[in-house]
């Protein structure tokens, strides 16, 4: 035995595709450096003290003040998250808790045809059927409740896995002392999936505040409204974004970017306080 | 146990009770059961309030897209889009062609980037710093707002090469990276152990043994997650109107030239003011919400099959 | 603790020097199995997880054309030392093998050594079969494949050479298409060794092949083990001594030992020797008491 022959004639190929899966691995780390650089720098001539906190937006003029559309993205998701959570908790406890085992499996394909549904086809609903038809018109409301429909198989679907983790134990423990359904699921379920659930509203939060076409169709595009009137119409991040990108000018583009580079900066915050929550709850409950 | 014969309770408080010992084992009505009922009851609502409006999207767009889109079949899939809105008539055809082109353009970006990474992660990086971080990044994108990547998109490749399909699937393969990546890692965690090492024991290469073992065996649920980002990719409008542009014709070609898509005419023509630019609107999500439910049923096929090989 | 010596010990325990006859024993007398070609030369070789020493103190041969076992408790290291033989512990993160583990001569964890090279001429079976899920076919031809071999008619012989070899051609010719996960346990794991043979290794390593089969299927592996002596070198765990005692030509055994500063129990080599030997007469107490059952 010779101790060439125990040389390894195929390590290139090897070393060469561990190399090309380190690069793709890095792709996403190029990508996301990219999209911070590049966007903060095109971004940059607009930010300043008056973007944040100057309530006037006027392309001509060329001043622009952001705080109605932060006030509109937020009011917007938060009236979506007031219609949503409730409807998504129930909507979680019912499938886990309630539904007998032949009714859960069509529940949860009806969840997924909803969040398959493209986020455009809501805003031509929410547009033409609900704002016209419904007379709610283009406002605050409409938008929330689009957004509510669009982000409920989100949290839903979150919610479920969460409480799915509660431990039967505790459950049979609950049940074996004579509680109802309900008593049980207030006692057992409840407070073990609170931080889990928290995290799944806050990640629809992101979802909704994120959501641009949706909103764009039905917000109304008015300008400088922070009233907290949800019948009015406003305007959010990135509704204005999408609706006055094809006639702006340079400066405009820029302030336009702006906006895009804040609303980057939120949602990423938002959706890493709530993986970073959902991540401790579902730790915590597989080490009991 | 003692008695063969299964009790009544009617025989049995007949006679006293003697043996259940007087005991009532009946339900008794009480604050806490109609609690009880109502809150279940509120839940069947909420239900019941979640396929409403599922039920009354799906309703309109299928009575008033299917109105005229077979009113004119098959026109309105095949000719191209009026110039002039208000004008009536069909169709989207180049709007189909152009939602393949660029979704098709995406996934060729995305999924052999995303499966290589995820390889990469799982089977070589592990625990590793860089891994750890590229997973939480890929985390983080999941994240990013469609309208930034269109907009990111514009700077870097429209801003340079103009309107084209291609900038549209560079957008649509920044947001479906990250997806692939998080789902293919997930499939090949299931990959068991010991597959891999009896690959090594007969001398297979690292490489070799991913590519023909681990991969084939992982595919299935690869292939399911695969087509699930195609369906939500295929619905996107906000990156790709910052890099398609507005075609009215036929385009088929990726790289030059304005093109269009079923989401942006969806858009566009759903703030129109003239009823036949809406209707062009329904029939269009009527051909979007067809594509993106055929596509997400292959991959639950998909997912089905990889259940039964188990 | 280890559950086999407690279905070996008869009553009352035998005095020393006297045993149960334990099945044919391999006439060859020791003289001349020691005189063999020696294949594995392992010197003082010791196996680290991290900073935990699993198995320390390990000087051994193993020669050419002979079974050799390795028995001991559970924990004792005899699979860690198995895995040293083929480079397995490559692919675990933060192990570490010291001292020297020779392969004809040559240093096996030198680092112009190639991993996958030393695998395919040692070649190992696992515990629980790990067939690939494919068809039978492609589960023999996988090793022959990724050694260029790709022509038809050359894997079709190599296949049935393989099969045949393993004792399974019989049953499974008709369906060589069919998945491999659709034969039963013990035709499993023939499989397997099918498959390690058909790259034509000079080492066949086997990790407690037979301990998720059933006796008849035991029975006939330990057939094939016999069989197979003559064209290649088996080593082999087990942690049943009736089958070490049965089929191999040298047993080695290991035990653990108590580290009383970090509480933890390392791996050693207590006595290595021709299987009659240590079956009948040991050199070590430890070594007796547990061929004995004196301890569990």
């Amino acid at each position: 035995m010779q101790l060439s022959e125990l040389h390894g004639h195929k390590q290139y190929a090897d070393r060469a595709f561990r190399g090309i899966a380190l690069g793709a691995a890095g792709l996403v780390l190029l990508i996301l450096g990219l999209i911070a650089v590049k966007m903060t720098q095109r971004a940059w001539p607009a930010f300043g003290v008056p973007f944040l906190s100057s309530t006037r937006w006027s392309a001509p003029e060329g001043v622009f003040g952001a705080l109605p559309f932060l006030w509109g993205t937020l009011y917007t998701a938060v009236i979506a998250l007031v219609l949503a959570v409730p409807v998504s908790l129930g909507v979680a406890l019912f499938i886990t808790q309630v539904a007998p085992p032949w009714l859960k499996k069509p529940m949860v394909y009806l969840l997924d045809l909803l969040a398959v549904v493209p986020s455009v086809v809501f805003g031509l609903w929410g547009v033409l059927v609900l704002s016209r038809h419904f007379g709610l018109g283009r406002s605050f409301l409409t938008a929330g409740v689009i957004l509510a429909v669009m982000i409920i198989p989100i949290i839903t679907s979150l919610a479920r896995e969460v409480i799915e983790t509660t431990p039967v134990s505790d459950k049979e423990a609950a049940l074996a002392l004579g509680a109802t359904r309900w008593e049980m699921i207030c006692a057992a379920v409840l407070p073990h999936s609170k931080g889990g659930i928290v995290g799944a509203v806050m990640l629809g939060l992101g979802r909704a505040m994120g959501e641009t076409i949706a909103a764009a169709l039905v917000i109304g595009s008015a300008l400088g409204q922070i009233t907290p009137n949800p019948f009015a119409s406003g305007n959010s991040m990135p509704a204005v974004i999408a609706n006055e990108w094809g006639e702006a000018d340079e400066p405009h583009k820029a302030a336009l970017i702006a906006l895009a580079v804040t609303l980057f900066v939120i949602t990423i915050a938002v959706n890493l306080i709530a993986t970073a929550i959902v991540q401790r709850s579902m730790k915590r409950s597989h080490g009991t | 146990m003692m008695t063969s014969v299964p009790l009544d309770p009617h025989d049995d408080l007949a006679r006293g009770g003697a043996l259940t010992g007087g005991l009532d084992l009946g339900a008794k009505p009480s604050w806490r059961t109609t609690k009880n009922a109502l809150m279940i009851a509120v839940m069947a609502a909420a239900v019941a309030l979640v396929a409403i409006p599922l039920v009354a999207v799906l309703w309109s767009v299928l009575a008033k897209g299917a109105g005229i889109a077979f009113h004119a079949f098959p026109d309105f899939f095949t000719s191209t889009i009026p110039v002039i809105s208000r004008k009536a008539g069909p169709g989207v055809g180049p709007a189909i062609v152009g939602t393949a082109l660029v979704t098709g353009g995406a996934t060729l970006i995305a999924v052999p980037v995303g499966v290589l990474g995820a390889v990469y992660l799982h089977e070589y990086g592990g625990t590793t710093t860089f891994a750890r971080l590229v997973r939480f990044m890929a985390t983080v994108m999941t994240g990013v707002p469609s309208i930034v990547m269109g907009l990111f998109v514009y700077l870097i490749w429209t801003m340079s090469f103009g309107y084209s399909a291609f900038g549209g699937a560079l957008a649509l393969a920044c947001l479906m990276l990250p997806v692939v990546i998080g789902s293919t890692e997930q499939m090949l965690r299931l990959v068991p152990a010991p597959l891999r090492e009896a690959a090594y024991a007969l001398g297979a290469t690292r490489s070799r043994t991913i590519l023909t073992i681990v991969l084939p065996a992982a595919l299935p649920g690869i292939i399911s997650g695969v087509l699930l980002a195609i369906a939500r990719a295929a619905g996107e409008t906000a990156p790709l109107m910052f890099a398609v542009g507005a075609a009215t014709a036929y385009n088929p070609d990726l790289f030059h030239e304005a093109n269009t898509a079923l989401s942006l005419q969806i858009f566009g023509n759903a703030t129109s003011a003239f009823p036949a630019a809406q209707d062009r609107a329904w029939g269009a999500a009527l051909a979007l919400v067809l594509i993106t439910f055929i596509v997400t049923l292959i991959a639950r096929v998909f997912t089905s099959r990889l259940a039964l090989k188990r | 603790m280890v559950g086999t010596a407690t279905s070996f010990a008869p009553k009352p325990p035998p005095s020393r020097g006297q045993l149960i006859a334990l099945g044919p024993l391999d006439p060859r007398p020791a003289a001349q199995l020691h005189a063999m070609p020696v294949v594995f030369d392992c010197e003082d070789v010791e196996v680290y997880y991290g900073a935990f020493r699993a198995v320390r103190g390990v000087t051994l041969r193993i020669h050419e054309h002979q079974i050799t076992a390795f028995i001991g408790p559970s924990g004792c290291g005899k699979t860690t030392m198995l895995r040293t033989l083929n480079r397995m512990h490559d692919v675990i993160p933060g192990a570490r093998v010291a001292g020297r583990v020779s392969y004809h001569g040559i240093d096996l964890y030198a680092p112009e050594v190639s991993a996958t090279e030393v695998r395919r001429r040692v070649g190992m079976v696992f515990q629980k079969p790990n067939p690939f899920p494919k068809s039978i076919y492609d589960n023999i031809a996988f090793g022959p494949r990724i050694n260029g071999i790709h022509a038809k008619a050359e894997l079709d012989a190599v296949v049935e050479k393989s099969l045949r070899s393993a004792a399974l051609w019989d049953e499974v010719k008709d369906r060589l298409k069919h998945s491999a996960l659709g034969l039963s346990g013990g035709q499993q794991q023939r499989l397997c060794i099918a498959r390690t043979i058909a790259v034509e290794p000079e080492v066949v390593l086997m990790d407690e092949p037979c301990s998720a089969l059933d006796p008849i299927a035991t029975a006939r592996i330990e057939e094939l083990m016999r069989e197979l002596k003559s064209r290649f070198t088996i080593v082999i765990v087990t942690h049943n001594m009736q089958q070490a005692a049965r089929v191999s030509d040298r047993t080695a055994f290991f035990t653990t030992e108590l580290d009383a500063k970090r509480d933890r129990r390392t791996g050693t080599l207590v006595e290595y020797d021709a299987t009659s030997k240590i079956f009948s007469a040991p050199s070590d107490e430890r070594t007796e008491n547990y061929i004995t059952g004196r301890f569990g």
